[in-house]
């Protein structure tokens, strides 16, 4: 079988949007944990950082099946610009995917917090203590995740306009269920 | 391959996605408090403690003034029963903290300030932390985090009755007022009691709970003063005087678990239980090296008391959480701060240490 995949791959699906699921749930526990100072903030916190954990360590999965399998190719007649920003913005993806939870890890090793998950589960510092890291961390961790929001809802954006006004399939080669009513899948 | 639609469900499917976007965007920024103005923030708070003349840059935004101290906890096996924490099994672990003065002026004199306090960490072998923040009042003043950033902000009231008014809205206050106004002063932190006053669950080997509250008895002799003697000895003589009597003999204190009884507020810090509670004395705190804070290992530990160790869980004192996000948010601020506190820089000549 040569041909060239349509579609991202049963695992790759289950992937992307298990884990759009918990950024989504991690960002905006993150914006609300800090800006409350009610009883909830504790679990809120303990989830904050197990979730973290679990999305770096599906992050780090998901790119490995990624350079295993690839992606399907874009429409051929897509512009060349919204080409470029696909391929930029899945690389942003990556990055901070990986990234925000290794700069939240690193952020409470800076600050001498011992890093205690769900189920009493203790992480090793990753970092020594310092006040300038933790600063630098600190605000990286919370710039970056405005970042990720603007880029997850660019995402959304423009998944969404391949799927309302492109129609072009490339909604249903990441879509969550087989889109047997899509007539663009190609398949 | 493309399937272009009309110009119509081209309109369509761009509102669509605009009015997605819009409510993603809505719904994080409600979560994150930007359209909820009067929801009471750990920045609002903690901006809440400065002083008028604003926060000490580089330190705590409250308990502000403080040393440093590294000694041990010898715990006696006695809180095994009650609770899994392996810092309850007989040994000796680790203690590092941080005697303090309730106030958020670094360089507010000894005798101006009514609260002093104790930040402590017990570490042991297999990786547990433990952190408490305990206060010398047997009570806290209100029953509320609400309460507590009311009364911060009265002074920044223009109501000539504003404290009036805020002592009768909260009769609690007339509790800490009272002892504000007659427990003795004393002129060592050595010579203060240190209680924590919010409520926690010890949950022993079997899983079973059992509310909490404790407190770090002294062993010195207290030796009663009046704050205006205290003034007389200066104004950072508590960290003179805790270097001296450290160097000639470490000083200790005992851990002191009281056990609720049922009915007993578990909640509210500002109402002390009354006497004849089960109380275990689980070990004692020996403190044998005191360093000053600027180098000490005590300035880069935030003494969150939700911090905790397996065998020990927060209970429902809204406090808990309310001064964990606090005291976050100020060791954030403080810790971004530091080059209006520098490490390392000799102390000029007369300074306190």
């Amino acid at each position: 079988m040569m041909t060239q995949r349509t579609k991202f791959t049963v695992l790759q699906r289950l992937l992307h949007w298990t884990m759009a699921v918990c950024i989504l749930a991690m960002l905006f526990i993150g914006v609300g944990m800090v800006s409350t100072i009610m009883p909830k903030y504790i679990p809120l916190l303990a989830t904050h950082k197990t979730l973290g954990i679990v999305i770096l360590v599906l992050a780090l999965i998901r790119l490995g099946v990624r350079l295993y399998y690839g992606a399907p190719p874009l429409p051929e007649d897509l512009p060349e610009p919204m080409k470029l920003a696909a391929h930029l913005s899945h690389y942003a993806f990556y990055v901070l995917m990986i990234g925000m939870p290794l700069l939240g890890w690193a952020m409470l090793s800076a600050g001498a917090y011992p890093i205690v998950l769900y189920g009493g589960l203790r992480l090793p510092a990753i970092l020594p203590q310092s006040d300038a890291l933790h600063t630098l961390l600190w605000d990286a961790h919370f710039y970056l995740a405005f970042g990720f929001f603007a880029l997850i809802l660019m995402h959304v954006g423009a998944a969404l306009f391949h799927l309302l006004v492109l129609r072009d399939g490339v909604f249903a080669s990441m879509a969550p269920l087989p889109a047997n009513a899509d007539p663009a899948a190609g398949e | 391959m493309t399937d272009r639609p009309s110009s119509q469900a081209t309109l369509a499917g761009l509102a669509l996605i605009a009015a997605t976007l819009a409510a993603g965007a809505a719904a994080f920024a409600y979560v994150g408090g930007w359209l909820s103005p009067h929801r009471l923030t750990p920045t609002k708070l903690v901006d809440a403690l400065a002083p008028p003349s604003g926060p000490s840059l580089g330190h705590r935004r409250n308990h502000a003034k403080g040393i440093c101290f590294t000694g041990v906890f010898n715990a006696n096996g006695n809180g095994a029963e009650l609770s899994r924490a392996s810092a309850f099994a007989p040994g000796e672990y680790p203690a590092l903290g941080r005697l303090n003065l309730g106030t958020a002026n670094a360089d507010a004199a000894d005798a101006t300030v009514r609260v002093r306090g104790m930040g402590l960490q017990i570490t042991t072998p297999d990786g547990a932390v433990w952190r408490m923040a305990m206060i010398d009042p047997p009570m806290f003043p209100v029953a509320t985090p609400e309460a507590f950033y009311e009364l911060l902000r009265v002074p920044q009231s223009k109501k000539p009755d504003a404290m009036k008014d805020f002592a009768a809205a909260h009769p609690e206050f007339a509790t800490f007022a009272a002892w504000a106004g007659s427990a003795p002063w004393t002129a060592s932190y050595a010579e203060e009691p240190y209680h924590g006053l919010d409520a926690f669950i010890l949950v022993d080997r079997s899983g079973a709970e059992r509310v909490v509250r404790w407190s770090l008895l002294p062993q010195a002799q207290v030796v009663p003063i009046t704050d205006d003697a205290l003034a007389k000895l200066g104004p950072n003589y508590l960290e003179q005087e805790i270097v001296q009597r450290v160097a000639k003999a470490p000083q200790q204190w005992v851990m002191a678990l009281t056990l609720a009884n049922a009915g007993d507020s578990t909640s509210n810090p500002s109402v002390p239980w009354p006497e004849g509670r089960r109380v275990v004395e689980v070990g004692t705190l020996v403190v044998n090296k005191i360093e000053a804070e600027r180098d000490g290992p005590c300035r880069d530990i935030n003494f969150d008391p939700t911090i905790l160790p397996d065998g020990i869980r927060v209970s429902d004192d809204p406090f808990l959480a309310a001064r964990s996000s606090a005291y976050a948010k100020s060791y954030d601020l403080r810790t971004s701060e530091v080059k209006y506190y520098p490490y390392q820089q000799p102390a000029p000549a007369g300074s306190r240490p």
